[in-house]
C-alpha cells in the first residue's frame, strides 16, 4: 500500500537514503529511531484509551460497591479464592515469560524467542480455561445477571450449606450487580486475552520464520507492552472481585 | 509580482500563468483500488471528505423535515414516534458521523502532515482503517435507520433506551461504538505524528496554531472516546440480557449512564470545535496578513480548553438530581471554560486590527464563526448558571445555543476550511462570488433559523416535540424559512465546488500569499508532500520570510 507507492513513486529518492538498512524500515519515517519511537509511542497511547475504556467500568463498580456493600462481600465470597491465586501466578508467570521473550528478541536470539512465545501463549490459555471452568460454575448455580438469576443462596446461605449472614432479599438482590460487573470486568479482560493468544499465534509464526532475529523488534516490544497492560488489569481486578471480605483468621 | 503597502501583502498574486502539475497524488496512480487501499493521507482525507458531505445531507434532510414538521403547530406531517425517530436520525448523524470528524478527518489529515514537514502520518495503515470503520458506523447507522429507526435522542438515555423503547437501539449503539474508534485511530495517529514527525527546525512553537487545535481535540479523542464505547456497551447489554446496571429496580442506577456518557459526550463538543478555531486562526492570519496576536495564549488555550473540558460533564445533569454541591461546583468549571474560548475570540479580534484585511469567501466564513460562536457561547454560560438551566433546559434555548456553537461556529469553521485549503487540495479555484453569495446566505439563513429558537426556548417551548401551542407559530414558521435558506447556502458550495473541479482557475501553488509550509509545495501536491524535507528556519505566520522568499523567487506561482 503506502510502502509499495513509496517505492515506485520516489525510487530515485529512496535510493539516495543508503542509511535505511532494515526491509521493515517504512519510506515515511525519516530514520528506524524514528520510526520505533513513533511505534511505541502509539502503543502506549493506545494502552491510555484502555485505561479508560476500562475506567467506565471501574467506576461503575466503585459505586455499586459502595452503595450495596454487604451484597458484594456476600457475592465475593462465592468466588475461589483458590481459583484466582492460581489465575493471579500464571498470568504473572505468562508476564514473564513474555518480557523474556522481549528480551531474547533484543539479543537475536530466535529459538529462546519462540520457545518463550510459545510458553506465553501456553499460559494464557491455561488462564483462560480455569476462567471457563469458574464462569461455569456460576452458570450451574444460576448467578449470571438475568432472567435466571437465583438469589436463594443470599437469602438463605444456610440451605446451602454456607457460614454467612442471610441478606434482606433487596440487598440479595444486588449481588445481581456485582456479578454483572464480575461478568463485565472479567469477560472484558477474556476478551482482551483472547485478542492476544490470536496475535501470539501470528508473532510466532513470524518469529519462526525469522522476522525479529535480525534487529527489528517493534511488534514484539509493542505487543509485550499489550500483554503486559493485560496483566495488569487482572492485577486489579483480582484484589476488587475476590478479596472484598476474606477473613483468613476467622 | 503584488504590489506591496509598507511590509504587507495587499494584493494576490497574478494566477493567469499557473499550471495543474503533471506529477501530484491525484494523477500518481489511477483506478479506484489505488484509492480504495491508499495509505496516503491526502487521499484518505478526500475519501473521508466525499464521506462525510455524503452523511451531511442526510442528516441535513432529518433536519428539513423536522423543520417542515414544526411548520404548525398541529401533528400533520408525520406521527409523534415518526418525529422522534427523524430528531433522533438527525442528531446521530450529525454529531458522530459529521461534526466529529468533519474537520480532523479531512483538512487535519490532509494538512497536519504537510504543516509539520512530514511525508505522512504515522501509521498510514490505522489511518485508512480508520476510514472503514468510520463507513461501517455509518452503513449500520443507515441499517438501523432503514430497519425502522431508532427513537432514543441521540443522548440514549436510560432507561427510556434500555427498557422502554423496541426500536434499533442495539444497531445504532454499534455504529457509535464502531465510529468511535475511528475516532480513537484519527486522534491516536495525530497526536504520535505531531510528537514524533516535526521536521527539523519545527519547534512546539513554530506549528501553526492549526495543528495545536488538532493536538488539543486529539487528546480528547483519545481519553474521551473510550468511555463512551464502554458506555455504549453497558446499554446493549442491558438491553439484551436485563444485567441491571442502569436498572433501578435491580438496584441500578440511570444516573450513572448519564455520568458516563457526558464523560465522552461533554468533551466530544470541544473535539467537534477545536478543529474549527484551528482553521479560523489560519484564515483570520492569511487574510489580515498578520501574525496571530499573542500565539502562546492561542495556543495554549487549545489545550486549557481541552482540560477543563473533562470536567464540567455534570452541566448537562443540573435538573437531573445531582448534589447542589456538586452543582455549583460544575457550574463555576462550566463559566471557566469560557475563559480560554474567549481568550481565542479576542486575540482573534487583536489580529485583525491594524491588519491587511481582504474578504475572501473563506475570511467571510471565519467572520460568521466568531459572531456565531461568541452568541453559542455566551449563551452557554447562562446554561451554566444553576438558576437559569432550570428555567432554560430541555427547551429551544438550548437546541438554539448548541446549534450556534455547532452549526454556526462548526460549520463555518469547516466552510471556510474547505473554501481555504480547495485550492491546495484539488489545484483549481473556487468561483469566487458565488462562494461570497453561499457565505452570505449561510449566515442569514443561519441567524433566521436559529435566533427565533432562542425566543423561543425562552418562553418554554420543549424541545422534541411534534406539536406545539398555537402562539409559537409565527417564530415555528421563521425558523422554518430560515432553515430553507440555510439549506440553499449549503446546496451552492456543493455544486459550485464540484463545478470547479472541472471548471475552476488554476490555483497555482500559494493564491492566498500564506505563511504555513503547505502553501510553499505545488498545488496539489505530490504523494510525499515534499521533494525534499523542510527546515523550519522561522516562526509561524512570519509574514516577513515569505515576502523575501517571493522577492529572490525566480517564478512565483505556477
Amino acid at each position: 500500500m503506502d510502502s509499495a507507492l513509496a517505492t515506485t513513486d520516489h525510487a530515485d529518492v529512496h535510493a539516495e537514503h543508503d542509511h535505511v538498512a532494515l526491509p521493515q524500515h517504512r519510506h515515511h519515517f525519516e530514520t528506524e529511531e524514528q520510526q520505533r519511537e513513533a511505534g511505541s509511542f502509539g502503543m502506549w497511547l493506545f494502552l491510555l484509551t484502555e485505561i479508560m475504556f476500562f475506567g467506565g467500568l471501574f467506576f461503575a463498580y466503585l459505586l455499586y460497591r459502595n452503595w450495596y456493600y454487604p451484597a458484594f462481600a456476600a457475592a465475593s465470597n462465592q468466588l475461589s479464592v483458590p481459583l484466582g491465586a492460581f489465575n493471579t501466578v500464571v498470568l504473572i508467570s505468562s508476564g514473564f515469560c513474555m518480557a523474556v521473550g522481549v528480551w531474547a528478541a533484543e539479543m537475536r536470539r530466535k529459538s529462546l524467542l519462540v520457545l518463550m512465545l510459545v510458553l506465553t501463549t501456553f499460559f494464557g490459555l491455561i488462564f483462560l480455561g480455569v476462567k471457563y471452568d469458574e464462569y461455569h460454575e456460576k452458570y450451574e448455580l444460576h448467578h449470571i445477571p438475568g432472567d435466571s438469576f437465583n438469589i436463594s443462596m443470599f437469602t438463605n446461605p444456610a440451605g446451602y450449606g454456607i457460614k454467612e449472614e442471610p441478606l434482606a432479599p433487596d440487598m440479595a438482590q444486588k449481588t445481581q450487580i456485582f456479578f454483572f460487573l464480575y461478568f463485565a470486568m472479567t469477560g472484558m479482560h477474556a476478551v482482551h486475552m483472547i485478542i492476544g493468544i490470536v496475535l501470539l499465534f501470528w508473532l510466532t509464526w513470524r518469529a519462526h520464520r525469522g522476522d525479529f532475529s535480525s534487529g527489528y523488534v517493534a511488534p514484539i516490544e509493542n505487543f509485550g507492552l499489550y500483554w503486559h497492560f493485560v496483566d495488569i488489569v487482572w492485577l486489579f481486578l483480582f484484589p476488587l472481585l475476590y478479596l472484598i471480605n476474606r477473613h483468613p483468621l476467622h | 509580482m503584488s504590489a506591496a503597502i509598507g511590509n504587507t501583502i495587499v494584493s494576490l498574486p497574478d494566477q493567469s500563468t499557473a499550471q495543474i502539475p503533471k506529477r501530484n497524488y491525484i494523477n500518481n496512480e489511477h483506478g479506484l483500488l489505488s484509492w480504495l487501499l491508499t495509505g496516503d493521507h491526502k487521499r484518505i482525507a478526500i475519501l473521508y471528505l466525499i464521506s462525510i458531505t455524503f452523511f451531511f445531507f442526510i442528516g441535513g434532510a432529518f433536519a428539513g423535515l423536522i423543520r417542515l414538521e414544526l411548520l404548525t403547530p398541529q401533528p400533520d406531517l408525520v406521527a409523534a414516534d415518526t418525529y422522534n425517530k427523524f430528531f433522533t436520525m438527525h442528531g446521530v448523524i450529525m454529531v458522530f458521523l459529521f461534526l466529529v470528524p468533519s474537520v480532523p478527518a479531512t483538512l487535519g489529515n490532509f494538512l497536519i502532515p504537510i504543516m509539520l514537514g512530514a511525508k505522512d502520518l504515522a501509521f498510514p495503515k490505522i489511518n485508512l482503517l480508520s476510514w472503514y470503520l468510520y463507513l461501517v458506523g455509518g452503513g449500520l447507522t443507515l441499517a438501523a435507520l432503514v430497519l425502522g429507526g431508532v427513537d432514543t435522542g441521540w443522548t440514549f438515555t436510560t432507561p427510556l433506551s434500555t427498557h422502554y423503547l423496541n426500536t434499533h437501539v442495539i444497531t445504532a449503539a454499534t455504529a457509535i461504538f464502531i465510529a468511535g474508534f475511528s475516532s480513537i485511530f484519527t486522534g491516536l495517529n495525530f497526536i504520535v505524528t505531531i510528537h514524533r514527525m516535526r521536521c527539523p527546525g519545527m519547534t512546539w512553537f513554530r506549528m501553526p496554531l492549526f495543528v495545536w487545535s488538532h493536538y488539543a481535540a486529539s487528546l480528547l479523542m483519545v481519553l474521551g472516546t473510550p468511555v463512551l464505547a464502554i458506555t455504549l456497551v453497558l446499554v446493549a447489554l442491558e438491553r439484551l440480557f436485563g444485567i441491571g446496571v442502569f436498572d433501578p429496580a435491580k438496584g441500578g442506577d440511570p444516573l450513572l449512564f448519564q455520568h458516563l456518557f457526558w464523560f465522552y459526550s461533554h468533551p466530544a463538543v470541544y473535539i467537534m470545535i477545536l478543529p474549527g478555531m484551528g482553521v479560523i486562526s489560519e484564515v483570520i492570519s492569511t487574510f489580515s496578513r498578520k501574525r496571530v496576536f499573542g500565539y502562546t495564549a492561542v495556543a495554549f488555550s487549545s489545550v486549557a480548553i481541552a482540560l477543563f473540558g473533562f470536567f464540567v460533564w455534570e452541566h448537562h445533569m443540573f435538573i437531573m438530581g445531582v448534589s447542589n454541591y456538586s452543582a455549583l461546583v460544575f457550574s463555576l468549571l462550566t463559566m471557566l471554560v469560557a475563559v480560554p474560548s474567549a481568550i481565542k475570540i479576542f486575540n482573534w479580534a487583536f489580529t485583525l486590527q491594524k491588519g491587511s484585511i481582504t474578504f475572501e469567501t473563506p475570511m467571510l466564513y471565519a467572520f460568521g464563526f466568531m459572531g456565531l460562536f461568541t452568541i453559542g457561547g455566551l449563551t452557554g454560560v447562562f446554561l451554566g448558571s444553576l438558576g437559569m438551566d432550570i428555567h432554560l433546559t430541555e427547551t429551544y434555548f438550548i437546541v438554539a445555543h448548541f446549534h450556534f456553537v455547532m452549526v454556526g461556529g462548526m460549520l463555518m469553521a469547516f466552510l471556510a476550511g474547505v473554501h481555504f485549503w480547495w485550492p491546495k487540495m484539488t489545484g483549481r479555484m473556487y468561483p469566487e462570488s458565488l462562494s461570497k453569495l453561499a457565505a452570505v446566505t449561510t449566515f442569514i439563513g443561519f441567524n433566521l433559523t436559529f435566533l427565533p429558537q432562542f425566543i423561543l426556548g425562552y418562553l418554554g417551548m420543549p424541545r422534541r416535540y411534534h406539536a406545539y401551542p398555537p402562539e409559537f407559530q409565527v417564530l415555528n414558521v421563521l425558523s422554518t424559512a430560515g432553515a430553507t435558506v440555510l439549506g440553499v447556502g449549503y446546496m451552492l458550495p456543493m455544486l459550485y465546488l464540484a463545478w470547479s473541479l472541472k471548471y475552476g482557475a488554476i490555483a497555482g501553488n500559494n493564491p492566498w500569499q500564506a505563511t504555513g509550509l503547505e502553501w510553499q509545495i505545488q498545488s496539489p501536491p505530490l504523494t510525499e508532500n515534499f521533494i525534499e524535507i523542510p527546515i523550519m528556519d522561522h516562526e509561524a505566520y512570519d509574514y516577513e520570510w515569505l515576502e523575501n522568499k517571493t522577492k529572490n523567487e525566480v517564478t512565483t506561482v505556477g
